[in-house]
């Protein structure tokens, strides 16, 4: 147990240094999330549509997004010099090597949202401090469900022609219900609701979560598996 | 096993034979539709298409169900049959989609009023067909028949979990289609001629759902045989 939790930190500390240094994925990505929040703000009729009314939606699909931009790149690291075929010649568990992938997936999607959301305050004027407890334990909830079936999907699409459309078109439908969910329970964090109101699509969420985690650990040895 | 190009043969046989059943089963669901089954009190004649509508979506479930079990098998296994089976059936299930999604809004227009609705189960089945859109395009993307197996099948699975995550997280957002009338917990609560009429027309759907599988199952043996006597 003990060293597989060191392969995985070491297959996600490597990534992590590798984008420490090259920082190029993460800064197209912010800039991207950025000019999704930019593009929303005109995407409506100022004197019809608030933006309040508008900004649950517009958070989550510019973290939907810049999610989807940033698993692209996973497993393009691994693709160049034939990088996975070495990481897979070592003699670690599959599951770790995921794992670890997961952990360097959910650091990177995180620093993306982590510049998002002060934008999205910053433009869309919304009121989160008394809030903001609640919203990042949301914020961590519904990414951990779509990178975890993300990062499993990268991997696959990594070696595909055409991939960067190819992840989107598989992993959208997948999105689905945690977006569903995040959506809803931010909207009624944001009218101030009570938790009771919130509970259900909490718990649809975390269920989600574990179960999609448990079904890619078990699953991902077979994508890598020649 | 090696596919070998008579015995693909013998497949497509059968399947063009299972295919011709039922196709002559649906032109009869036509005819009983017509001219045998009641008006609806309501609906009048636009209930009719009730009885391709709802066949066409079990046919449709069916295949994508199988795709998920299918796709289990060939990760334990790893038989290229069974990619070839879960390959045809998921192509069945979109063109057996395409029929419930598009005599659906026919239907839902002069009886709902629109064409669309974002009701749970239009909601699920719209994403089920995207998801398994995504999966044929997967499979056209890849050229190593194992690897493209493999992701298949690991899609597969994936998409059979995730099916009951949408039907609860769209079903919460609010729904609009009519109540299931048949498999319920009380007996169905239809005239005895609409009753035998639609269920007629699951016969018929399954039978051209096994025609069709079968066939393409048949011709993706046959390219493959075709292939081995090239090398």
């Amino acid at each position: 147990m003990n060293s597989w939790l060191r392969v995985a930190a070491a297959v996600a500390g490597k990534d992590i240094v590798i984008e420490v240094r090259t920082k190029t994925a993460i800064l197209s990505a912010v800039v991207f999330a950025a000019l999704v929040l930019i593009i929303f703000n005109f995407a409506r009729d100022a004197s019809l549509v608030s933006t309040s009314v508008l900004a649950p939606s517009v958070l989550w699909i510019t973290f939907a997004f810049a999610g989807m931009i940033t698993l692209n790149r996973g497993f393009n690291l691994e693709k160049e010099n034939a990088a996975l075929e070495g990481l897979l010649l070592a003699p670690v568990p599959r599951s770790a090597i995921y794992v670890g992938k997961l952990i360097s997936n959910l650091a990177f999607v995180g620093m993306v949202e982590a510049v998002a959301l002060p934008l999205f305050v910053l433009f869309f004027n919304v009121p989160v401090w008394s809030i903001l407890p609640g919203l990042l334990g949301l914020i961590v909830l519904a990414t951990i469900g779509f990178v975890a079936v993300g990062t499993v999907f990268s991997a696959m699409t990594v070696r595909t022609r055409f991939s960067e459309l190819m992840l989107p078109m598989l992993l959208l439908p997948f999105m689905v219900p945690p977006l569903i969910g995040a959506v809803q329970t931010t909207t009624r964090l944001f009218a101030g609701r009570p938790l009771s109101e919130m509970i259900g699509w909490l718990r649809i969420i975390a269920l989600y979560d574990v179960v999609f985690i448990t079904l890619c650990v078990l699953i991902f040895p077979a994508v890598v598996d020649e | 096993m090696k596919p070998t190009i008579s015995s693909s043969r013998g497949i497509i046989k059968w399947g063009v034979g299972l295919t011709i059943i039922g196709l002559a089963a649906l032109a009869v669901i036509y005819v009983l539709a017509l001219a045998y089954t009641p008006f609806e009190v309501r609906q009048g004649a636009a209930q009719k298409i009730f009885y391709v509508h709802v066949p066409a979506a079990w046919s449709a479930m069916m295949a994508f169900s199988l795709v998920g079990l299918v796709s289990i098998l060939y990760l334990w296994l790893r038989d290229e049959r069974l990619d070839a089976f879960a390959a045809a059936s998921a192509e069945v299930g979109l063109v057996f989609s395409v029929i419930m999604l598009t005599t659906g809004p026919i239907w839902g227009k002069p009886i709902w009023g629109t064409w669309w609705t974002w009701d749970a189960r239009l909601t699920l089945t719209l994403i089920l067909f995207l998801l398994f859109l995504g999966y044929m395009t997967l499979r056209s993307a890849i050229h190593d028949p194992a690897e493209r197996a493999r992701f298949s099948a690991v899609v597969g699975i994936m998409g059979m979990v995730l099916v009951p995550f949408i039907h609860v997280s769209v079903y919460l957002f609010r729904t609009l289609h009519p109540k299931p009338i048949v498999l319920k917990a009380s007996a169905p609560s239809l005239p005895p001629e609409m009753l035998r009429t639609l269920l007629l027309g699951f016969l018929a759907a399954s039978v051209l759902y096994l025609g069709f599988v079968v066939l393409r199952y048949g011709l993706a043996r046959h390219a493959m045989a075709e292939l081995d006597e090239e090398n």
